[in-house]
């Protein structure tokens, strides 16, 4: 039997990575991707405890987080669609027009 | 443990060779079939020992040895791993998405008692559509891994289609979830043993609860398997093959084969759902019992043959029908058949649904 | 689930993982992220969470990430080159994803017995199936449910208005 906390620390390695991927990365999709590495080592933790407590809950969070992750995906692909029409770069150095 | 995990490996492999030797076959259908119907004698040249047996030896030995032995061309500056992954990717999921198709009731083996369907999953129709969901890899990567604009015209073109479809498709899968109260196929088949009303001697099939159902369904599968008429993202006389072209040998037989297993999928599907699956009409595990009140009582094994060779007789049927529609119907346009897909199917598909919640809470309410 | 069988995805899950942010060419990364959510979902069928298992692979790897495939193939992005410089902020990020990942381990590795009948405990009939799941959903969390759909209709007419081209 895996103890409980071996998924959590899966989960932990998981979001570990999501965050360098963003913190290191500069192509925007790639950033957007570990985003969504991030959401699902966040579900892995979820699924795990609701079997640890046999309470259900666990999945249904995890079901809201997959649709949440997929409204944010669309809305957020569309947005860098919109700015590469605008700015022909996918680079995030060069989004830099709020900068001061 | 080891016995289960036997029965389960030989009833996989079972399926997994009749799926494989019905694609090889259809193969056959298709090409003798659209010659009959093009009034002409189709390809009848290869023979063994001056035996050509209607076409049989072109297509299930000559064109298999002719696509084995091609020599496998990759395209100059195109992503080698993608050309090699994108027919396996295809290929893939439409083979295990028959591990819940049920091919027959039970067989009576020495007192135990085997259920002929390979994995029965709780959420059996849910897995289907999500091996439906993963073929759209293969349209992607192939025409992405082309480094070739009209494979990669063709690949999104078909891979926005597959997408689009597959809502039409889940929906009228709900309204027969909503019917049937389960999403496992085989507890959908063992529904629909019986008859309609004691006074109406007319198998209980799904077709007469869901016609709607039915309809959409075949539509969207026939979509989703990029056949004629929606066929556009491998338009023969626009595209070359779309997003296959600069495929040859063993690849483009996997990508050919594709075609044929998912068209066997949604055979299996329309047969399982609304057809009654495996079920033989006045047939129940014991014996034929007809609604006059004769009956014939049979032992287990006769029993499971006959509904095995039901079920086969309903898969033939409904690929025989997609063939004779794709030979007979013109292409749709591109934008004819998003609009189709999105403004047609898919509001049908709801007012169907919303229709069944109401019918079933005013006969059980 | 036995332990090494556990390890086995576990790892695999790491290197498709480690797949997404290192590799240059964009198409790769998103065809390893799918192999990870693939890998995700494995997992979650062995944590009896079959509806949530095929969820992950319908909406997540067949959905979103065909979105994901769309968008790169259409901004028609190539191999990324090198990028040798700002080594001192790639350590730094380094260092703190992993102190990150560190403390979050540390905490899961409660020094006492965790609360909940255990993973080894077993679970009440239908757990994790459609039934169980809808049930939950649509009597406790019934309002979540209907402001997700809301959330929803929102992303779709957002994501429509953003990716139109505007006439010039």
């Amino acid at each position: 039997m895996v103890p409980v906390n071996y998924y959590v620390a899966l989960s932990a390695i998981l979001f570990g990575i999501g965050t360098l991927g963003v913190l290191i990365r500069r192509n925007v999709i790639v950033i957007f991707m570990s985003i969504e590495l991030m959401l699902n080592a966040v579900n892995l933790a979820f699924v795990a405890f609701a079997r640890q407590w046999n309470a259900m809950d666990g999945q249904v969070i995890v079901f809201f987080v997959m649709t949440v992750a997929a409204a944010e995906a669309a809305v957020g692909l569309a947005i860098i669609l919109a700015v590469f029409r605008s700015r022909e770069t996918t680079n995030a150095d060069d989004l830099n027009l709020l900068r001061w | 443990m080891a016995l289960e995990i036997g029965i389960a490996a030989v009833k996989a492999l079972v399926v997994l060779l009749m799926v494989l030797q019905l694609a090889g076959l259809l193969g056959w259908v298709e090409r003798k079939g659209s010659a009959l119907i093009q009034d002409r004698i189709g390809a009848n040249r290869a023979a063994v020992f001056g035996f050509a047996g209607a076409g049989l030896v072109n297509t299930l030995m000559a064109d298999p040895l002719k696509f084995i032995t091609k020599e496998d061309v990759v395209p100059a500056n195109a992503d080698r791993l993608l050309h090699f992954l994108a027919p396996c990717v295809s290929l893939f999921p439409a083979l295990v998405a028959f591990a819940v198709i049920p091919f027959g009731d039970v067989l009576d083996v020495g007192g135990r008692v085997i259920n002929l369907q390979v994995a029965p999953l709780n959420v059996g129709i849910l897995y289907i559509l999500a091996m439906v969901s993963l073929g759209v890899y293969g349209v992607v990567l192939g025409g992405w891994a082309s480094n070739n604009r009209w494979s990669l015209l063709g690949g999104i073109r078909g891979s926005a289609q597959m997408i689009s479809y597959e809502l039409a498709v889940g929906l009228a899968i709900v309204a027969m979830v909503m019917t049937y109260g389960s999403l496992d196929l085989q507890q959908m088949a063992r529904a629909q043993g019986g008859v309609l009303a004691s006074w109406l001697p007319v198998p209980a099939w799904g077709i007469f609860y869901q016609p709607l159902a039915f309809l959409i369904l075949l539509c969207g599968g026939i979509a989703e398997s990029k056949r004629i008429p929606f066929d556009l993202p491998e338009a023969e006389s626009e595209l070359v093959s779309g997003y296959f072209t600069e495929y040859s040998g063993v690849k483009h037989l996997m990508f050919f084969m594709t075609d044929f297993v998912e068209v066997i999928i949604v055979s299996g599907l329309l047969a399982t759902m609304f057809f009654g699956g495996w079920q033989v009409p006045f047939l129940a595990r014991d014996g034929f019992h007809f609604p006059g009140g004769g009956v014939a009582l049979l032992p287990q094994i006769v029993v499971a043959l006959l509904q095995i060779v039901s079920f086969m007789v309903k898969v033939f049927f409904f690929c025989w029908l997609q063939i004779m529609i794709r030979w007979t119907l013109p292409r749709f346009r591109y934008d004819q058949l998003m609009r189709l897909g999105w403004k047609g199917l898919l509001p049908l598909a709801l007012a169907n649904v919303v229709l069944t919640a109401g019918i079933i809470l005013a006969v059980q309410g | 689930m036995s332990l090494p069988l556990f390890l086995a995805f576990a790892v695999l899950m790491v290197a498709s993982a480690l797949g997404v942010i290192l590799q240059r060419n964009p198409v790769r990364s998103a065809l390893s992220l799918v192999i990870t959510l693939f890998l995700l979902a494995v997992t979650f069928l062995f944590l009896d969470a079959y509806l949530v298992a095929l969820l992950q692979v319908i909406v997540y790897a067949g959905a979103i990430m065909v979105l994901f495939l769309f968008v790169i193939m259409l901004l028609n992005l190539g191999v990324e080159p090198q990028d040798p410089g700002r080594l001192g902020l790639k350590m730094f990020g380094t260092l703190a994803a992993s102190l990150l990942a560190l403390e979050l381990i540390a905490v899961a590795r409660a020094p006492g017995p965790m609360p909940g009948s255990g993973m080894a405990g077993a679970t009440p009939p239908y757990f994790g199936t459609v039934e169980a799941l809808g049930t939950r959903l649509f009597t406790h969390y019934v309002l979540p449910f209907e402001i997700t759909s809301i959330l929803l209709l929102v992303a779709i007419i957002g994501a429509v208005v953003m990716a139109k081209r505007t006439p010039t």
